[in-house]
Formats: structure tokens, C-alpha cells, sequence
């Protein structure tokens, strides 16, 4: 997401760079292409429009800055707007109350389902609260069990409605559960709903008043357009909603949704859905992503992801292998699976500054492909040769060829930069962490 | 086409109102951009432009639009007298009309084999309901049809395909969650040949365009369904959420090129969405729009006309 907005609105900068002097002209044409891009991105007109006026208010009348050449201080003015626009710093939930109830409602489609289990994996996992699942969707076939199934999955619990057919009642009954029960949260999976069906309003409307709850969660999917705008005022106008999920952020969608939604609904967007596993949600923090659409880069993110993910002791006994040369072929293995957890390269050189020297780095692409085929050919080994490569001759490597389907070239290849890296460590000074 | 069969009214009135519905807004605001005296006047023309770009058109095609209005409203003796308002009206009909219509259909089905129809799309834009009641029609029309429950990703998928074959009263081929959906497109094909079944809807697990893994796995489903029935799959709908924004576009090109789409289906057009974006995937790809679902019912889908869409769309 955001990826090639971002693209766009670097353009703009880099054209503007070049001038010494900035002139109301120069400022009108970067803002009339900066319109462009957000149009493209399904950034809703209004929101556009306001925004392009604001920076224009902002950008033409400010103060000469000795310090900042013209083109730095738009940009500057840009960021501050679009972090304005996305809802300032990240707003964690409100939990203090227990059981705290969040209500989850949104258009068919948008994801609320796999986000009610995503987000209680979330709060399970990171802030450690025990959460009960609530199917409330009784309008989609099988939507009951697509939760429950997830539930079991992923070791979390969910409330068995049994025979109940009104969402009203299960949402009842499983609040006094989550009570009695003593669970810290209660995640409401509502039906999907259009926002003109009225009867389907005046039910969440309901549910809403009888549970109570202490969020309610707009769910979007982030490649809706110009419409995300209509469908969140009337849900907005119906239920007080205290932010927005935006689910689906991992394909190519521009994301304006999330400009929009979050300028309209007038409340920001807490999380995002960046995967199609549970574990795939992530905070969404409005500051780096304002940052990151103008390719000034989102380093904190990558830094957290890269400690949520790896095991420090794991990092530390690997370490005090590569110092004494015992790195094997399985260590290596090991790691490359550490690196995937992480996610694919090209996502993660998407956090690094597209500009200034690392600017080259982020067109790199690794394919996930090769390191899956990596392991594949070291798994395809047997213990003696995976401790020792060199015993590795030509019918062994056909073997190991043919088990891990690649080829004996490319198990070759592996075993020269395993060599290599044998060499290289055994030269590196000690190192210290 | 012809209005005079009283079931082609009925669906055609229900278009009407299913897009007057989703219009509203739209043709209110394109309404008072024509009534605008226009010279052409170009406060009116930039009115027309944020109205269709408000309809998701895109603004490269909402500027294109703009310009034949303009060009039309200057030509004196291309207007034959008309009043600017039908004048603008009838460009603008014209232009999505002309857009709308592919020059590609699917290939004929050879004769004697079972018709499979493949279901693609991004998540959550609709493929089971849709699957569901495109079968739902074929049944109702006398011709004896499985489904495939070919996505066995998304939890639940297969129960929500057999809740609705208990439904319909069609027999869903399917497997264990997380078999190979190649597997289940075999299988049903095979059931579909045995049977003698006129044909099979395969609905497919819901993948972002961007996942090459998951895209090259559709391209599998088609190999392995051409070797069990010649020429299958012989349509490939692509199921398209009317809320998408310009994202559609990508969606329908990388849906193209691995899984051959032959048609489109625009789902959920009974909000306030309007799928704008359906003009330049149709002129890019040459695909057309071969449904539009608007509403929950299996009645609720129906069969796309590109010019009572852009009636519907310019009149209201």
C-alpha cells in the first residue's frame, strides 16, 4: 500500500528541487500534480481538494527559511499535513474496562471476520489479555463457523451461540459469558451490511446499545474508492466509532481509502491488515506512513519488526558460532527462515528512505522463491553432510538435486557462497554485540 | 435487443431501479452540471468532471469524457438543434455505451461436453453468493449443474458453497479444507463428465493480484480442467466489488494474463458505490461486463446491457 502514491508525490519533490526560488506558480504546479496522484490513489475529492488547499495556504504564505531550500519546505508543510489527514500519533485501544467490548461492523466483504480473529490474536499475543470471540453475523452462510474454525486454529476462544439465530441474543448471552468468565475483551464479528439497508442498521444500532462497547471498529477494505467516503458517514452517523481497520494493505491498492476514511469518520486508522494469515495485523502508526508516502522512509517499524520476530538468545548462541567457525549449512538454514518470518525483502527495503544513499537499495528484489529453495536443498541433506559439506560428491549432489527439485548447478552454487562465507568469517575480527 | 417479452421488462425495470438507486447522487449531480447554461461553461464542465470522478471513473477517463462533451457542445453543426442538455446527455450515453462494449466474447463451448465457468476475484468481493446464484439460474433454466468448491483456503468456504447447494438443491463436489483446489476441479469435472452434467461452477478461494504464487495456482486449476474437458475452463468471470476504487484495474489485468478471464461480474450495486472504474477496465482489456449483482437474492443478479447501463447512469 501507498507504494506507488508514493512513487508519484517523489516525483513531484524531485522536479521542485531544482529550483532555487519558489514562486506561487511553482507551488500551484506541484500542487496540481500532487492532486493527480491523490486522485489516482482513491483519495476522495473533497478530501483532496481540502487538502491541496490547505498546503497551498500553508506552503505560499509561510516565511522564508534560511535553513531549508524551497522545495524541503513544502515538503515539509505536505508531511505535517498528511499526518493531520491520517490522524496524528497511533491511538492504541481503549481496554481499561473488563470485559472491554469491541464491535466490529463494516460493509460485506471488507474482512471482518478474519480481522475479529487477527485482532484477537493481536491482543492476545502482544498485551496479553484473554479475548472471546463472538460470532454475531447470522445472516452469511457458514460466517459461524469460518470464525470458530479460525478460533481453533489459533488457539483462541469463541463463544458457541449453540442453536441461537438472532444476533442480538448470542451478543447478549456471550457478553454475560465474557463477565462470568472473567475474559479482559469481547470481539463482536457483526454481518455485513450496506449502509442504505436500513433494517440491517437499526440491527447493529441495537447491538450496539445493548452491548455497550468500548470500540467500535469501522472495517474497510483498502482498495475501496471514491464510495469509501459514503458508506463510512453512514455508518458514522449511525454508530459513534472510535476508528478504522483497513484490511487487504498487502495487495497494490494506492490506499486513499485510508486518507479518507480517516479524515471523514474523524477518527484514525488503528490497524492493518497485511496478510492473509492471522498473525498478519499490524498498528498502523498515521506519523511513519505520512513519512513513508513521501519516501522519507519508516525505520522505526522495521526496527520493531525485526525484534518482534527474532529471538534475541538465538541471535546471541548463532553469534558465538560464527566467532568460533562452527556455522553450519543448518545454522544457515535456520536463519534464512528467521529472515522470512519476517516477511518478503521487497517489503522490508519498503521501510528504508527512498531517498539519499540508500535510495539504490530499495530496488532490490529478492524473490522469496530463492530462499525456499535453499532450504529445500539443504533439508533434501543428510546430518553428515549438512555438518560437513565436503563430503558432498557428484552422486550425492544428484541425489540431493533430485530430492529438493533443482538442480545440480544450483546446489553447487550454494556450496560455493557456503565456502565463501566459511572464509570470510574466519578473517572477521571478533565480533562484539 | 428487444424489451417486448414481459421477463426482459422486468429485468429491465429492476436495472433501472437498481441503478437509480446507486445513481442518485451522481445523476443529481451531473443533472445540475448539464443544466448549467453551458458555452461550454467551464465552472459546468468541471462539475461533470468531480461527478464522474465521484463514480470512480478515474480522472484520465473523467477528463476524456469531459473532453467529447466539450467538443460536442462546440459543434454547431454536429447538434442538428438539440437542446444543450440532450445534447450532453446523449455524448455522454454515447461514450460510456462505446466504452462498455467488448469486442471479445468467450469461445463457443463444442458440443457435448459440460460448461465450466471459473470464478476469480479478490477477497470478499462476492465469488460464492455469486457462484451460488449464477448456478441458482442455470438450475432454474433446466439444466442439471454442480459447483465446485474449489476454494478450501478461507475457513468455512466449503460449509457457506454447501449451505447454499442444500439451498439450491446442487450437488457440491468438494474435498477436506486445505486440499489442492486443482484436486477438486479434477474431481468435478470428472463427476460433471459421469453424470452428464450441463455445467460445473467452480468458485475459487479469493487471492490479491499481487500474490504470484497464488495467481500461477489459478493458472494450474485451468490446465488441469483443460485436460479433463476440452476447452474448459470456457469462462472466466472475474468477480469485481462495486466499491472497488482504480485498483479494479489492476485486479482485471493481473487476473487476465493468469487466469484468461473472459467476462466480469460487478457485485454489491445496490449501495451507493458505482464501479466507475468498470469503463476502463472494458476498454483496456476488451472483456465485458457480463452481470451486475444488486442485491442478496438469487434474483438480484442480472444480466448487463451496456446501453440501458449508460441510460440508467446518464437519465436516471
Amino acid at each position: 500500500m501507498f507504494d506507488s502514491l508514493s512513487d508519484r508525490i517523489q516525483r513531484v519533490f524531485k522536479e521542485l528541487r531544482g529550483e532555487g526560488h519558489l514562486t506561487e506558480f511553482h507551488v500551484d504546479q506541484a500542487l496540481k500534480e500532487i492532486r493527480t496522484a491523490l486522485l489516482e490513489a482513491d483519495v476522495h475529492l473533497d478530501v483532496v481538494k481540502e487538502f491541496t488547499g490547505t498546503v497551498r495556504e500553508k506552503a505560499v504564505g509561510q516565511e522564508v527559511l534560511t535553513a531549508l531550500s524551497p522545495a524541503q519546505q513544502v515538503l515539509k508543510v505536505v508531511q505535517a499535513e498528511l499526518t493531520s489527514l491520517l490522524g496524528g500519533a497511533a491511538q492504541p485501544l481503549n481496554l481499561k474496562r473488563r470485559p472491554t467490548v469491541v464491535l466490529l461492523v463494516g460493509l460485506q466483504g471488507s474482512g471482518k471476520t478474519t480481522t475479529a480473529a487477527k485482532l484477537a490474536l493481536h491482543l492476545k499475543r502482544n498485551l496479553n489479555k484473554q479475548v472471546l470471540l463472538v460470532p454475531a453475523d447470522t445472516f452469511r452462510p457458514a460466517a459461524t463457523e469460518q470464525l470458530r474454525t479460525l478460533a481453533k486454529e489459533n488457539a483462541l476462544m469463541c463463544f458457541d451461540p449453540k442453536t441461537e439465530t438472532k444476533a442480538l441474543n448470542r451478543v447478549r448471552a456471550a457478553v454475560k459469558d465474557a463477565k462470568l468468565f472473567g475474559y479482559d475483551v469481547a470481539i463482536v464479528d457483526t454481518a455485513g451490511r450496506m449502509h442504505v439497508d436500513d433494517e440491517l442498521m437499526d440491527e447493529v444500532a441495537e447491538i450496539k446499545s445493548l452491548a455497550d462497547p468500548d470500540e467500535i471498529l469501522f472495517v474497510a477494505d483498502s482498495m475501496t474508492g471514491q464510495d469509501a467516503v459514503n458508506s463510512a458517514k453512514a455508518f458514522s452517523n449511525r454508530l459513534p466509532l472510535t476508528g478504522v481497520i483497513l484490511t487487504k494493505t498487502d495487495g497494490d491498492a494506492r490506499g486513499g481509502a485510508a486518507l479518507s476514511l480517516a479524515r471523514v469518520v474523524g477518527k484514525p486508522v488503528k490497524f492493518i491488515g497485511v496478510g492473509e494469515k492471522v498473525k498478519d495485523l499490524e498498528v498502523f502508526h498515521p506519523d511513519r506512513a505520512a513519512s513513508r508516502i513521501l519516501g522519507l522512509g519508516d525505520v522505526l517499524t522495521l526496527i520493531e519488526k525485526v525484534s518482534q520476530e527474532t529471538d534475541r538468545k538465538q541471535a546471541l548462541q548463532m553469534a558465538e558460532k560464527l566467532r568460533k567457525n562452527e556455522f553450519t549449512l543448518l545454522d544457515l538454514r535456520d536463519q534464512m527462515r528467521q529472515m522470512r518470518k519476517l516477511g518478503s525483502f521487497s517489503s522490508l527495503l519498503g521501510h528504508l528512505p527512498k531517498v539519499g544513499p540508500l535510495k539504490e537499495l530499495s530496488n532490490i528484489d529478492i524473490p522469496e522463491d530463492a530462499t525456499k529453495r535453499l532450504e529445500a536443498m539443504i533439508d533434501s541433506m543428510t546430518p553428515a553432510e549438512r555438518e560437513d559439506p565436503r563430503i558432498i560428491d557428484g552422486s550425492r549432489k544428484k541425489r540431493i538435486a533430485l530430492g529438493s527439485g533443482t538442480t545440480v548447478p544450483e546446489i553447487n552454487q550454494l556450496l560455493r557462497q557456503f565456502g565463501t562465507m566459511k572464509k570470510m568469517m574466519k578473517g572477521a575480527p571478533r565480533m562484539r554485540f | 435487443m428487444s424489451t417486448d417479452t414481459p421477463q426482459k421488462k422486468g429485468l429491465l425495470a429492476k436495472l433501472k431501479r437498481g441503478l437509480f438507486m446507486t445513481h442518485t447522487e451522481l445523476i443529481s449531480r451531473v443533472g445540475g452540471a448539464i443544466k448549467t447554461k453551458l458555452g461550454p461553461d467551464p465552472r459546468a464542465l468541471e462539475a461533470l468532471e468531480e461527478a464522474l470522478i465521484a463514480a470512480d471513473v478515474g480522472p484520465a477517463t473523467a477528463l476524456e469524457l469531459v473532453s467529447a462533451v466539450k467538443a460536442a457542445v462546440k459543434d454547431e453543426a454536429g447538434r442538428k438543434g438539440q437542446e444543450d442538455i440532450d445534447l450532453v446527455k446523449n455524448v455522454l450515453k454515447a461514450e460510456i455505451e462505446r466504452r462498455l462494449t467488448a469486442s471479445t466474447s468467450p469461445p463457443a463451448v463444442p458440443a457435448g461436453v459440460p460448461k465450466v465457468l471459473l470464478m476469480v476475484g479478490v477477497n470478499g468481493t462476492g465469488k460464492t453468493t455469486t457462484t451460488a446464484k449464477l448456478a441458482a439460474r442455470a438450475s432454474q433454466s433446466g439444466q442439471t449443474v454442480l459447483l465446485a468448491a474449489a476454494d478450501t483456503f478461507r475457513a468455512a468456504a466449503i460449509d457457506q458453497l454447501q449451505v447454499w447447494g442444500d439451498r439450491l438443491g446442487i450437488t457440491v463436489i468438494k474435498h477436506r479444507p486445505g486440499a489442492d483446489p486443482a484436486a477438486v476441479v479434477h474431481d468435478a469435472c470428472t463427476a460433471a463428465r459421469n453424470r452428464k452434467a450441463d455445467c460445473v461452477f467452480v468458485d475459487t478461494a479469493g487471492r490479491l493480484q499481487t500474490k504470484t504464487n497464488l495467481m500461477e495456482e489459478l493458472a494450474k486449476i485451468r490446465r488441469i480442467a483443460g485436460r479433463e474437458i476440452p476447452g474448459a475452463p470456457h469462462e472466466v468471470l472475474l468477480v469485481l466489488d462495486a466499491v472497488i476504487g482504480l485498483n479494479g484495474l489492476s485486479q482485471a489485468r493481473e487476473f487476465t494474463k493468469s487466469a484468461g478471464v473472459t467476462g466480469l461480474v460487478l457485485t454489491k450495486m445496490d449501495g451507493t458505490a458505482k464501479g466507475g472504474v468498470i469503463l476502463a477496465i472494458v476498454r483496456e482489456l476488451q472483456i465485458p461486463v457480463k452481470y451486475i449483482g444488486v442485491g442478496e437474492t438469487v434474483e438480484d443478479l442480472l444480466d448487463f446491457d451496456a446501453r440501458a447501463f449508460a441510460e440508467a447512469v446518464v437519465d436516471g
